[in-house]
């Protein structure tokens, strides 16, 4: 099996963390010239494998091999002098340090990195700046080029696009077709299957910690690795055939009518009805962040109304825009939840507020409450006793699940997939759906175009601050809403 | 450019101004201030700003040690007991070894802490209790002495009478033992771990490393206060550790300190000690309780605290 052409070959690698077994016999070999993906459901071992194979934990059992020759990493350092370097799910740069000081730190030349970003379109970036400042796919390029500057053998990408608008996401993809070319590896993690099966050579798929296939990922292939990752025939798209194409009746939920805030957020109006699923489209920092801001209560708008029911509301904090029904599913489920608390406490937490301040909480009512919500949604509640230890799937369906209980009128959901497996992804959209067939107002940003012809009935597009396009689902095709939220063919979206 | 450096580096220019400011209010109600009050005003800084010193180093790497004045009490009395019948020299050898000794003290505090993942807190304030104390072991009584060439290390004014020797024996040893720390790449990995430890290890530093050397320089900063108080005080006072720990700590957190990590330097708090000494001199001047300079060093904590948020706050609206 190992021959000449072998770079990296992991074998029955196994990882338990105390009752849990994170990794039962996981298998990867990735050849010198190829760009590898690695698959796998929430939960299914994929974040182990990665942690092992950058020296975050050791395996219990089983061999990682480099050339040939068995290696057992203790630090990052250790991986990258081997010739293996990641880029991480998340920034990997200190926020108090400059660009300059972050690279002396991990000992890569500036130049080098220097080179790379102005390949990806950063020339002008200025190395003194406090990384603290800087916006997030810049800091995700500069993780990768810091990577490239210590020129790997392996280089291993973790959910880079994710945070990557389409344009930046391209230099990604010529990088690893560099890498490919100079015979050297890329180990590819996303959860974008168009983006696999468009990069990758091969796809190696893990199930419950174990390796299920390796897959060629090019035509036809993502159904099978769809198929691979869930263990069974996978599902239809959610809402594939659901958009209704008549126009709900009776009051918009929400009308938004010139809301404005700060730089970006420009003039932005629209109305939801009830049992609606909008979708909002667009590039990174298009105003949609703010947009979501003001509705939740997390941001004073500078000017126009929002009207929830036909009632003009004035957010003074979150609590006001709960209790006028607008509730907030945020992409980073830290933001939202209490991590080191229970998923009950979680789902009970925006109870609280209604309930007297004083006096013995009704425990009993809550508690089943809870309980419903956690069975509707289905929510994997064997590590329940803390949140922060379920997967990313199953922390936003908490968050969904804690407004379930509390009851709501509109759902704000801001990309709310985000690093999310394919299989909870389509859960997650199918909830949506029920809820918005419930009379819920769905309010839903998504940074995979693709998704939102799948879970919306309408959409807006956003670019720099305003509504540049309206459609119904069943126009939006990636094409037209990537043309629209490039601003059509103006000048500024071009150059970005 | 030249606004973000100044931005960059402002509790520099803050904390000379807010220094000259408390200066021209002592002056302003004291005018006989001079150069024998400046001496005393030296001479009372110096182990405290020896104190913020030991704290800034932990404090940036993300850590806290409650310890720093108990270790400060230890140095002093071993220092008080041990020098009493010694010449110049012997003094010195001395000095060296309870130097030594804080830096293993402060190995000791980083390799449990970072060994038994107990949080720094609870680590650093058992052994804030044991040395403690250690100290009254040592010497149950304030007493002992040194000789009078150790004292006048601190004592006398060797450049003139406005620049006392306190003032530059605290800017050397400070700038002896922090400049090579902070322009290495120890500098920068202190820094790298108290701003976000997970970015550090994954960009290839040894955190549990680090962590260690920040309490092991701690420690050393903490003998040098002790050795301190020796000087200006001329005897060793087994009980002055609590208030070393929580003023020095004052001192970090007016000097520009962050308390979560990554953020600050040694300046600040420098400048910080000369200000939270000058307040109960002033009271003094004033005929006022200086127990108030208690109630005032806590509210200046408050309201240097506010002012750093609302910097950030109008820098985030501009």
């Amino acid at each position: 099996m190992a021959d000449a052409a072998t770079l990296l070959e992991v074998r029955d690698i196994a990882r338990r963390f105390g009752s849990v077994v994170a990794l039962r016999a996981a298998t990867l070999t990735v050849r010198a010239g190829e760009v590898h993906a690695l698959m796998g459901a929430n939960g299914a071992g994929k974040s182990t494998l990665v942690k092992m194979l950058t020296g975050v934990i050791r395996p219990d059992a089983g061999s990682i091999q480099i050339r040939g020759t068995p290696r057992q990493f203790r630090s990052p350092a250790e991986a990258r002098g081997a010739g293996l370097v990641s880029v991480y799910q998340d920034p990997a740069l200190v926020p108090d340090l400059t660009i300059a000081q972050n690279l002396r730190l991990a000992r890569a030349a500036p130049e080098v990195v220097r080179r790379w970003l102005a390949q990806f379109g950063f020339a002008a970036l200025d190395f003194a700046t406090v990384v603290r400042t800087l916006p997030l796919p810049t800091l995700r390029l500069i993780d990768l080029a810091r990577a490239l500057a210590a020129e790997p053998d392996i280089l291993l990408l973790d959910e880079i696009t994710a945070a990557l608008p389409a344009d930046l996401a391209q230099h990604v993809f010529a990088v690893a077709r560099q890498w490919r070319a100079q015979g050297r590896s890329v180990i590819f993690i996303s959860h974008r299957l168009a983006e696999i099966s468009a990069l990758c050579d091969r796809a190696t798929v893990l199930r419950d910690g174990v390796t299920v296939g390796v897959v060629d990922p090019a035509q036809g292939g993502e159904e099978r690795i769809v198929a691979l990752m869930l263990g069974a025939p996978p599902e239809q798209p959610a809402a594939a055939g659901i958009a209704a194409a008549a126009a709900p009746a009776g009051p918009p939920a929400l009308r938004v009518e010139g809301l404005r805030s700060g730089e970006k957020l420009r003039d932005v109006s629209f109305s939801l009805a009830a049992g609606e699923v909008l979708g909002v489209a667009a590039l990174e920092g298009q105003g949609q962040e703010e947009l979501f801001d003001c509705l939740a209560g997390l941001r004073r708008p500078d000017g126009g109304s929002i009207l929830a029911d036909g009632m003009a509301q004035r957010f003074r904090h979150p609590a006001d825009a709960i209790r006028a029904g607008m509730v907030l599913v945020p992409a980073d489920r830290v933001q939202a939840l209490l991590p080191q608390r229970s998923v009950q406490e979680n789902i009970a937490l925006p109870l609280v507020r209604r309930l007297a301040d004083w006096g013995a909480l009704p425990i009993r009512a809550e508690r089943a409450r809870v309980a419903d919500a956690v069975r509707r949604l289905n929510i994997d509640t064997r590590a329940a006793a803390e949140v922060r230890r379920l997967s990313g799937g199953n922390q936003q369906k908490v968050v969904i699940a804690r407004w379930l209980a509390a009851g709501f009128r509109t759902l704000l959901c801001f990309d709310p997939t985000r690093g999310i497996d394919i299989g909870t992804k389509r859960q997650i959209y199918a909830l949506v759906r029920e809820l918005a067939a419930a009379g819920a107002a769905v309010l839903l940003f998504t940074s995979e175009l693709p998704e939102i012809a799948l879970a919306c009935d309408r959409v807006v597009v956003l670019f720099g601050g305003r509504v540049v396009q309206e459609l119904p689902a069943a126009q939006a095709d990636e094409a037209t809403l990537l043309r629209a939220a490039h601003g059509l063919a103006s000048r500024e979206g071009m150059a970005a | 450019m030249t606004a973000a450096l100044l931005r960059r580096h402002a509790t520099l220019l803050v904390m000379p101004l807010l220094v000259a400011a408390f200066l021209a209010v002592t002056v302003a109600i004291h005018p006989d201030f001079g150069a024998f009050d400046v001496q005393s005003l030296a001479l009372g800084a110096l182990p405290l700003a020896l104190a913020a010193a030991a704290q800034t180093v932990v404090v940036i790497s993300g850590g806290i040690d409650l310890s720093v004045g108990s270790l400060m009490a230890v140095a002093n009395v071993l220092a008080a007991s041990t020098m009493q019948h010694a010449g110049f020299g012997g003094a010195l050898l001395i000095a060296a070894l309870i130097l030594l000794g804080g830096a293993l003290a402060g190995a000791v505090n980083g390799a449990v802490l970072v060994f038994s993942r107990v949080p720094d807190v609870v680590v650093t304030l058992a052994a804030g209790f044991i040395w403690g104390g250690i100290a009254l072991l040592i010497l149950e009584q304030p007493g002992g002495g040194a000789p009078q060439g150790f004292l006048d290390l601190a004592g006398g004014t060797l450049g003139g009478a406005w620049l006392p020797n306190a003032l530059v024996l605290l800017v050397v040893v400070v700038a002896a033992v922090w400049l090579p720390v902070r322009h290495s790449r120890l500098g920068l990995t202190l820094y790298a771990i108290g701003s976000d430890r997970t970015a550090a290890f994954r960009s290839g530093v040894g955190v549990d490393r680090t962590r260690l050397i920040a309490y092991v320089v701690g420690g050393v900063f903490s003998a040098l206060g002790g050795l301190a108080l020796t000087m200006t005080t001329g005897i060793g006072s087994p009980l002055s550790g609590t208030y070393y720990t929580l003023s020095g700590l004052a001192a970090v957190v007016v000097g520009g300190v962050s308390l979560t990590g990554g953020r600050g330097g040694m300046a600040g708090p420098m400048f910080a000690a000369y200000i939270l000494t000058l307040i109960p001199t002033d009271l003094i001047f004033l005929n006022i309780d200086p127990n108030y300079g208690q109630v005032i060093q806590g509210t200046l904590i408050v309201l240097v605290v506010m002012g750093g948020g609302l910097a950030t706050l109008l820098r985030t609206r501009a």
